[in-house]
């Protein structure tokens, strides 16, 4: 296996977390795996982007140009990083957030979820990256959810433990809109 | 001790210094590489260590050339500006003969310039950044393991030469997180500390750590004495990495991040049935010449990838064969600017259909 993931969104949406979650999580089922968060001068509200490269070999670049998928969950995002996604690849994108209609490539398989909802409806709106994640990991069958959720364990502080199943519930919302 | 953590390159770094045996740390912060800081003021009292955040950069380095006179492992950090700062202690380290670590986790430059990953510190780091002629050894991780593993290794190599060890690191390698397998230190055999400063006991003769030296021809014999280590270290310890170098007609080189975006191009390079190696030092100071020369004797073609406008390139063409044609591109850092493995493996393709 030789997977990346480019994800984008606005701080505060949860990206640097979710990149963690996923590598997280691929580590402990065995993989190697690099996490690169962008580090810069963003403040709050600003961009918020990071790459994950999974892999059973050793892990090259961690920095990625034209990434096999990107999670794309707001429009500032899609405009921006759309086009970079490699033909063949995968988008999934928040379409809460999209004032126009998600991008239709012939080249790229666009799945788009109204993640704000989505999350909403389970309970909380800070729960849209883990709707991200549950879609992002059946779709691409790189981790088992039961990993992401032990990986919850090890991301999120002491303190959040509590919330451990609602994020659950939040990606198996997100799992559920992936049909095989 | 073999399960897989999943740990920030800065982290790694301090844990490596920790496993090694490292008890005192001295530092200021800076952007990127405050994890490290950070890290020790937690987990170094618990150990009986020492903590201090020094007034400045300046301060921090002559606490670790303290500690150091007196035979414990110690370290500092900073990044870029803050190394500039630190190079009149480093100077009287070298010439008083002390070892430590010292990691730098490269940022943009010159002056404030900016938090983005950079290799413009290479020729401060390996051509001796303050004044006298002095060397340091210089190790330059490309993964968050060899964050943790160089860090023990420039602790032993520091020792075992009597020579200050920087580690170069860039914002890429400190800020990223990978898998991270702890383990405990290699046994090594070590010279006794037999000049630490550490009371005259019941000795006769005092000892004393010092880089003055104005005694008629002192001075000259003392610096004998170092370039005589150098060399040692240029024979002994020069380490790098070699891809696919046996047939190899074009070697790539690069060092830190920038090897690991090169390592996916070269890979490219030769799933599209290019005859295309590479070279990564791991040492940059001793640079490992040799494995260019013996390179260089079949292939004719050198590229040195940096993330500077040309600084290592230019040992890279000091150490190849006389007849092999050494090409460089780089990129100065500046927001964004990261090359990507496709524009690295545009470079090596262009460059293979180049006639020499």
């Amino acid at each position: 296996m030789n997977l990346d993931v480019f994800i984008a969104g606005y701080g505060g949406q949860g990206v640097l977390l979710l990149g963690n979650l996923l590598a997280c999580a691929s580590i402990r089922e065995g993989r190697n795996v690099s996490y690169f968060p962008a580090y810069g001068v963003e403040k709050r509200g600003g961009a918020a982007t990071c790459t994950v490269v999974i892999s059973d070999a050793e892990v090259g670049s961690p920095v990625v140009g034209r990434p096999q998928a990107a999670i794309l969950l707001n429009q500032a995002s899609v405009e921006k990083y759309f086009e970079r996604i490699r033909p063949g690849g995968f988008a999934l994108i928040n379409s809460s957030l999209m004032e126009a209609p998600a991008p239709a490539c012939a080249q790229v398989e666009v799945l788009a979820i109204a993640m704000n909802e989505v999350a909403l409806e389970v309970g909380d709106a800070r729960l849209v990256n883990m709707v991200a994640a549950g879609a992002w990991a059946k779709k691409t069958g790189a981790v088992q959810l039961s990993s992401l959720e032990q990986a919850l364990r090890e991301v999120l502080p002491e303190r959040n433990h509590r919330f451990i199943p609602l994020n659950v519930e939040a990606m198996k919302r997100g799992a559920a809109f992936v049909t095989s | 001790m073999d399960q897989r953590l999943f740990v920030k390159g800065n982290e790694a770094v301090a844990m490596g210094a920790l496993a090694a045996g490292c008890r005192y740390y001295f530092g200021y912060p800076i952007t990127p590489q405050s994890d490290i800081p950070e890290y020790m003021a937690r987990e170094l009292p618990p150990l009986g260590g020492t903590f201090i955040q020094a007034e400045s950069e300046i301060g921090a380095i002559n606490m670790l050339l303290g500690a150091s006179a007196c035979g414990v492992r110690a370290m500092t950090s900073s990044s870029s500006p803050g190394i500039s700062l630190k190079q009149e202690g480093l100077s009287y380290m070298a010439g008083s003969e002390l070892p430590g670590l010292v990691v730098n986790i490269c940022r943009s430059g010159p002056g404030l310039g900016g938090i983005d990953a950079s290799q413009a510190d290479y020729f401060q780091a390996v051509k001796g950044g303050g004044h006298g002629g002095y060397h340091l050894i210089v190790l330059a991780p490309h993964s968050v393991q060899e964050m943790y593993d160089l860090a023990m290794l420039a602790f032993d190599l520091s020792d075992q030469y009597r020579i200050p060890a920087m580690l170069l690191g860039d914002s890429v390698i400190g800020q990223m997180k990978e898998a991270l397998t702890p383990h405990a230190r290699p046994q090594v055999t070590l010279p006794a500390k037999d000049w630490a400063v550490e009371g005259k006991g019941t000795r006769s003769a005092q000892r004393i750590v010092k880089s003055l030296y104005l005694g008629d021809g002192e001075l000259e014999a003392h610096n004998w004495k170092l370039h005589r280590r150098y060399e040692l270290l240029r024979e002994h310890e020069a380490r790098w990495e070699a891809l696919d170098v046996e047939d190899a007609e074009l070697i790539v080189t690069a060092f830190g991040v920038t090897a690991r975006i090169a390592k996916s191009a070269v890979r490219m390079a030769r799933a599209a049935g290019l005859k295309v190696g590479m070279i990564r030092p791991i040492t940059l100071f001793p640079f490992p010449g040799a494995a260019f020369a013996e390179a260089t004797r079949n292939a004719k073609k050198v590229l040195c990838f940096e993330l500077n406008t040309g600084q290592m390139v230019e040992d890279v063409r000091l150490s190849v064969a006389r007849d092999a044609d050494v090409y460089f591109y780089g990129r100065p850092p500046g927001a964004g600017s990261l090359p990507t493995p496709e524009e690295l493996y545009a470079q090596i393709a262009a460059y293979c259909r180049r006639s020499a």
